[in-house]
């Protein structure tokens, strides 16, 4: 083989980080890149990609492609494949590495030698680097790195990510590369094909007999895992404290976020009154209060909940609960065809769907993880409480039946059941009849127990955030702005008496779709106010007022009900609440799945089939409390 | 493309080549917490399962540390149904589903390692190799 260096294309070098799951490859990753990296999509799939910089001791500046974990290059799903194809060099746009760095956790080596075996047939420069080497040590595994390299046929070096020093033999290795000298298994030709299950069956002999010669097995062996496991994965005990756990992180979420968010929003209103007070009356005021301010206000004020959201679920996935609560969940989210791992995006998004889409990132399988974005923005998420508890106070008398039931917790109760309800059939029906056929298997592996890094915790919910914000806030930002434009243009001529918005297009496609909601009981002030209303949820309450004319908006919230108590019928107000339950009434949410499934493909489904849902609902509503008299 | 050493079509005698399955093997689907076994088999032979197709099922089991002679032993059971599984394969731990288990035949436990349906498979295996 030539000595020539493998990074010699002149361009900067460029690592590909491969492993199994749960190696540890995300912290070498982030111990390597520190702040200097990026998050964004593979093109044209939904796979999320991790790319990063950093400068050797030797001063070379190298980029690392952090790769989704695998077991084997065969590819089983969306994101194993872009690790195949990448590795393999045929993955279009993507550049070839150069090095690739198989993390192996050095506690756990079975596997993960079947994979170096496989990627040593792609014929590419190759290293494997051991990480956790500290609590393999600490354990009493005993590793002979020479003979484990020399069996290989592929050079080794002991990595601990989660320290400071823990990569200084990785950097030099790097370095040397770098330099020319032979200190990566050298590329060769590849010889790699998908393996039969003869061939898997060979290698993992082959792995047996290295293992058998270079690892001597732990004198110390990981109680801690088994004895947690006797109470976690306990089938009452186990589910228990799973339920603790999602009650406590569904409050946190609730309501540590509160304060925030509404300093959040004291802020931008007062940002808007500023303006408001120093520029003169006049559109390009109310773009920047209405449009961008109140655009920029919406985006930001989920990042409290996304921020602890996230931190919650890294913490778990660190400490490697997160399969732990997939075998508890499997069975009961099963019976809907979701995936056990569904239950932490639904149960978010009853904060809000947002937070909760994003969680979907748990899931691996790309059909399970649509399934459950799709069903998401069923769950009753907070935007919709100021909305039924308007519309609940207004037309349910408040009353005690059955001797201790309050009526209108009673309606309060039946809408988060149909939410819950709707969004299980709505997932069965995707999952069962839709997408039949192929049955994702459940088999995962369950890692064992370990501390979570703080270090690793804090660049984790950063990345979530700032990507959040950056793709999210583009897409959300400008939905807003148009909303802002429709419910402002045209303005409202000289001398007129009906609020501003009737004048605009908003008012009139609110006119011009009235025939068409006319059979659900709506009349145009209500579909006028739709239109705003797709901001978010709540802004539905002020819309309302601003069409009705009730001074004051949602602080006025009595005079707006006594007005709606007058106008609505107890069959519309019905009417109103089922299309709450199931319309599509958030543009933000709307652009986060845009962001989330990288297609406009996935939006749309779900505008549509939550509209139509919607529709049908409040249909049904309607006639049936017409026929009961209440119309 | 490799060609398995088990005929697809033959329905009659499937596994002409395997049959050397020790009398008490059986299915790690019935297997009950706490039972340890000896991976004999992984695969189904020419049955059609209903979440994969047999061969891709085989090699994913495979890839996750079911392969012949592993030592296998029931840590945890859902508490619906007894569903999943949560089995310690040699000196990693792997849930599954019942359903998945069904493919790996398991025999008792001999703990000196010397199984005889260890080493018979072992042989076997040895002698499929393409």
């Amino acid at each position: 083989m030539s000595l020539a260096s493998p990074f010699s294309h002149g361009g900067a070098p460029r690592i590909a980080l491969v492993g199994n799951p749960n190696c540890g490859k995300t912290a070498l990753f982030n111990a390597l890149t520190g702040s200097r990296q990026k998050v964004a999509n593979y093109a044209g799939v939904t796979v999320e990609r991790k790319e990063g910089s950093f400068t050797t001791p030797g001063g070379h500046r190298v980029q690392v492609l952090d790769l989704p974990g695998t077991y084997s290059l065969r590819a089983r799903s969306p994101d194993e494949e872009v690790t195949r194809d990448v590795v393999l060099g045929r993955f279009r746009g993507e550049a070839e590495p150069d090095l690739l760095v198989c993390v192996a956790d050095a506690t756990n080596l079975r596997l993960v030698l079947r994979l170096v075996l496989e990627l040593k047939m792609v014929g590419r420069p190759l290293l494997l680097a051991l990480n956790m080497f500290d609590i393999a040590k600490h354990r009493g595994i005993e590793i002979d790195v020479d003979r484990l390299s020399a069996e290989l046929g592929v050079p080794v070096v002991p990595t601990v990510a989660v320290r400071r020093a823990g990569t200084v033999d990785l950097l030099k290795r790097i370095d040397a590369a770098a330099e020319g000298l032979e200190v990566v298994a050298p590329g060769t030709g590849n010889t790699w094909h998908e393996p039969s299950a003869e061939e898997v069956r060979a290698t993992h002999r082959e792995a047996e007999r290295i293992i058998k010669l270079a690892v001597r097995p732990p004198t110390r062996p990981d109680t801690w895992t088994t004895r947690l496991d006797t109470v976690l994965l306990n089938p009452v005990a186990g589910l228990l404290i799973l339920l603790t756990i999602l009650f406590f992180m569904f409050q946190a979420v609730f309501t540590w976020a509160q304060p925030v968010m509404d300093g959040i929003k004291a802020g931008f209103d007062g940002l808007s009154a500023w303006i408001n007070g120093t520029l003169p009356d006049g559109l390009l005021r109310s773009l920047i209060t209405d449009g961008v301010i109140a655009g920029v206000g919406s985006v930001v004020v989920f990042l409290p909940q996304i921020v602890i959201l996230f931190t919650f679920i890294i913490l778990l996935e660190d400490f490697g609960y997160m399969p732990r609560a997939a075998f508890l969940m499997d069975k009961i989210m099963g019976g809907a065809g979701l995936h056990g791992r569904a239950f932490i995006p639904l149960l978010s998004s009853f904060a809000c769907a947002i937070p909760g889409i994003m969680a979907t990132r748990v899931i691996d399988n790309r059909r399970d993880r649509l399934a459950t974005i799709m069903v998401a923005p069923l769950m009753t998420c907070s935007a919709r409480i100021p909305v039924y508890t308007l519309i609940i106070s207004a037309f349910v008398p408040d009353r005690t039946v059955g001797g201790a039931f309050s009526l209108q917790g009673l309606v309060m109760f039946g809408l988060y059941a149909a939410g819950i309800l709707s969004a299980l059939l709505v997932a069965f029906v995707m999952r069962r009849l839709v997408w039949r056929g192929t049955v994702e298997p459940f088999l995962m592996e369950l890692p064992a127990y370990k501390v979570p890094d703080a270090k690793n915790l804090v660049m984790g919910v950063w990345t979530r955030a700032k990507a959040f914000l950056q793709r999210a806030g583009t897409t959300i930002l400008s939905i807003m702005i148009l909303i802002w434009f429709l419910s402002s243009f045209p303005g409202a001529p000289e001398g007129a008496t009906d609020p501003a918005i009737d004048y605009s297009i908003a008012g009139m496609v609110g006119h011009w779709l009235q025939p068409l909601v006319a059979p659900i009981g709506f009349n145009w002030q209500m579909t006028v106010a739709l239109i705003p209303g797709m901001a978010a949820r709540e802004v539905a309450v002020a819309a309302l007022g601003t069409v009705y004319a009730v001074g004051g908006g949602e602080e006025n919230v009595s005079a707006l009900m006594d007005t709606l108590g007058h106008s609505w019928s107890l069959a519309t107000a019905l009417s109103f609440l089922a299309w709450y339950v199931f319309a599509p009434q958030c543009a933000s949410t709307l652009g986060v799945v845009r962001r989330e499934t990288n297609s406009l493909k996935w939006p749309i489904i779900m505008f549509v089939y939550m509209t139509t849902l919607a529709y049908l609902a409040s249909l049904a509503t309607y006639h049936i409390a017409a026929s009961l008299g209440w119309a | 493309m490799h060609i398995s050493s088990r005929p697809a079509a033959a329905p009659a005698v499937p596994d002409t080549g395997r049959t050397t399955l020790p009398a008490d093997a059986r299915p790690l689907s019935r297997a009950a917490k706490g039972e340890v076994g000896r991976v004999v088999r992984v695969g189904l032979d020419g049955v059609i399962h209903d979440s994969l197709n047999p061969e891709e099922l085989e090699r994913r089991l495979l890839e996750i540390g079911f392969v012949e002679g592993a030592r296998v032993e029931i840590l945890h059971e859902g508490l619906f149904g007894r569903d999943p599984i949560a089995v310690r394969v040699d000196d990693m731990r792997v849930a599954l589903r019942r359903r998945e288990a069904e493919a790996i035949l398991i025999t008792r436990w001999q703990p000196d390692g010397a199984s005889p349906a260890g080493a018979a498979l072992h042989v076997i295996a040895e002698d499929t190799r393409p």
